[in-house]
């Protein structure tokens, strides 16, 4: 399938970035529900039993904050949204039914896309300010029980919040044939660029 | 652990309800008649003693207090108060802090750990160190500020009521130990009906706001206090007037976890049904190859 004249859309640094960030997530959030709710209390045997997995959750969220950073340094310029990304997410229903040609030009990234940035963004900072806050044993003394509380809960609505973000992504990526590849090789082809980012496309290529 | 001998009724962390929920046995509770204590502390020695806790010998914060706190080895401590009165003198509160063993247990509600912490039939909440991974969540869900951490083991600890001895129908060491009966032990309707003759007592020596300390905000408590100011719990060393679990606690441990996990089911089938009935959004080929041509 692959072609010379495919377009480059990512790096290696940049896929392996995206790559680490994605099995850190799988980690931390099993490890995240394992203590989340006691029926997934059994996801704590793949860390190695509860103990561990309440000491190995914060570091692997730590680093994944840390990954994500670089990554959200890279990318953001990418993701500020337009005009056209407002009319793109107010025509959802077009999108969902595969009707393209009925929205507004999309750029590198779609409205979608960008809003799923954001929402990352903010749910990775709340999720590692708070996550501090109740970090045993190294950071809880500095912080008040009433602070830890409310940590806490908003550490489960980000957390929720971001799961739900990621399972959308992985979604859109299996919905839209030569996403995948995109991330997996780093290039896509000219038809799947001109179909989903023409505006991309464009400025690639100078063609339309 | 044997949950069925120990006839436990709620355990952390657990969906389902241990067989001796239904059981109907006597519920037990310590009380702390604050009016007869003098301050004595053999209940704190007779605990360490039980218990073989030693907390390490630590630095004298200008008062009566020592420990100054609860800690992972202190699990009972006196606590001292020095209060102006309104007749312009000093009144010197004495109150024994400890875990007051809920009806409803913030610390069992917060715990992830399945059996971690449980409550027995008789109203004892007890944690078991085998199951505790040291989270530390029960120190949010705790409304009086009990449980303790070790940093030598990372397991959570506190009062057990001597839930051992109890099981003997041995009274709680601190019980035992005390000279003047200001701590006695036994049936909870028992020892509310004797703190009620305390309390009338108190009240015709002109401690009028004398009550019994037996929250209802966590369902009352199998430790009780009788309180010669009981319209100023506060005073006897910050105990809270009206304890309930923290409204966040509840949020985080209740409705948020179905609505959380059923939410994330709810989105993935969604995708399961999108995929199924609109398909997956391809490109056509032949646009490749025109590419290609160009």
């Amino acid at each position: 399938m692959s072609n010379q004249n495919d377009l480059k859309r990512y790096t290696g640094s940049e896929r392996l970035n995206h790559w680490l960030i994605a099995l850190l997530f799988v980690l931390a959030g099993l490890s995240g529900l394992a203590l989340f709710h006691p029926s997934m209390f059994f996801l704590s045997g793949l860390f190695g039993g509860g103990s561990l997995t309440r000491i190995v959750h914060p570091f692997i969220g730590s680093a994944m904050f840390v990954l994500f950073l670089i990554i959200s340094i890279r990318f953001w310029h990418h993701n500020v949204l337009n005009k056209n990304d407002i009319q793109w997410l107010k025509q959802i229903g077009d999108v969902m039914a595969n009707h393209e040609e009925r929205l507004p030009e999309v750029g590198r990234y779609n409205g979608g896309q960008k809003a799923a940035f954001w929402v990352m963004v903010i749910s990775m900072i709340a999720l590692v300010v708070t996550g501090v806050m109740f970090w045993r044993p190294y950071f809880v003394d500095y912080f008040s029980v009433d602070v830890r509380r409310i940590a806490a809960v908003v550490h489960a609505v980000a957390a929720w919040g971001l799961i739900l973000t990621i399972i959308i992504h992985v979604y859109a990526a299996i919905w839209v044939k030569g996403t995948i590849g995109g991330m997996r090789t780093g290039m896509v082809s000219r038809a799947w660029a001109r179909k989903h980012h023409p505006g991309w496309f464009k400025e690639e290529t100078g063609q339309k | 652990m044997a949950t069925q001998a120990l006839h436990v009724v709620a355990q952390s962390a657990t969906t389902m309800t241990p067989p001796a929920a239904a059981a109907n046995t006597v519920h037990v509770a310590k009380l702390i008649d604050i009016s007869s204590c003098i301050g004595c502390k053999a209940c704190q020695v007779a605990c360490m003693e039980w218990n073989d806790t030693r907390p390490t010998i630590g630095d004298n914060d200008g008062s009566y207090n020592n420990p100054a706190d609860l800690g992972p080895n202190a699990w009972t401590v006196m606590k001292f108060n020095e209060v102006e009165n309104a007749e312009g003198g000093i009144d010197w509160l004495i109150r024994k802090d400890g875990c007051m063993h809920c009806e409803d247990p913030g610390c069992l509600k917060a715990c992830p750990s399945p059996g971690a912490i449980i409550k027995l039939d008789n109203g004892i909440v007890d944690f078991n160190s085998e199951k505790c991974i040291g989270c530390g969540y029960c120190t949010s869900g705790c409304p009086f500020d009990v449980p303790r951490i070790s940093e030598k083991t990372n397991k959570a600890t506190k009062c057990t009521l001597c839930s051992d001895r109890v099981s003997e129908n041995q009274d709680p060491a601190c019980v035992k130990a005390c000279p003047t009966q200001a701590l006695t032990f036994g049936p909870k309707e028992e020892r509310i009906a004797y703190a009620n003759e305390r309390i009338k007592d108190l009240n015709g020596r002109g401690f009028d706001k004398a009550s019994l300390y037996n929250p209802q905000g966590v369902g009352g408590t199998h430790v009780m206090y009788v309180l010669p100011h009981g319209d100023k719990p506060t005073l006897y060393s910050g105990l809270p007037a009206n304890p309930t679990i923290a409204p966040t606690v509840g949020l985080w441990k209740g409705i948020m976890k179905p609505i959380a996990l059923l939410t994330m089911a709810a989105t993935v089938f969604a995708g399961v049904i999108h995929y199924a009935i609109k398909g997956p959004n391809t490109v056509e080929e032949d646009e490749n190859h025109d590419d290609k041509k160009a």
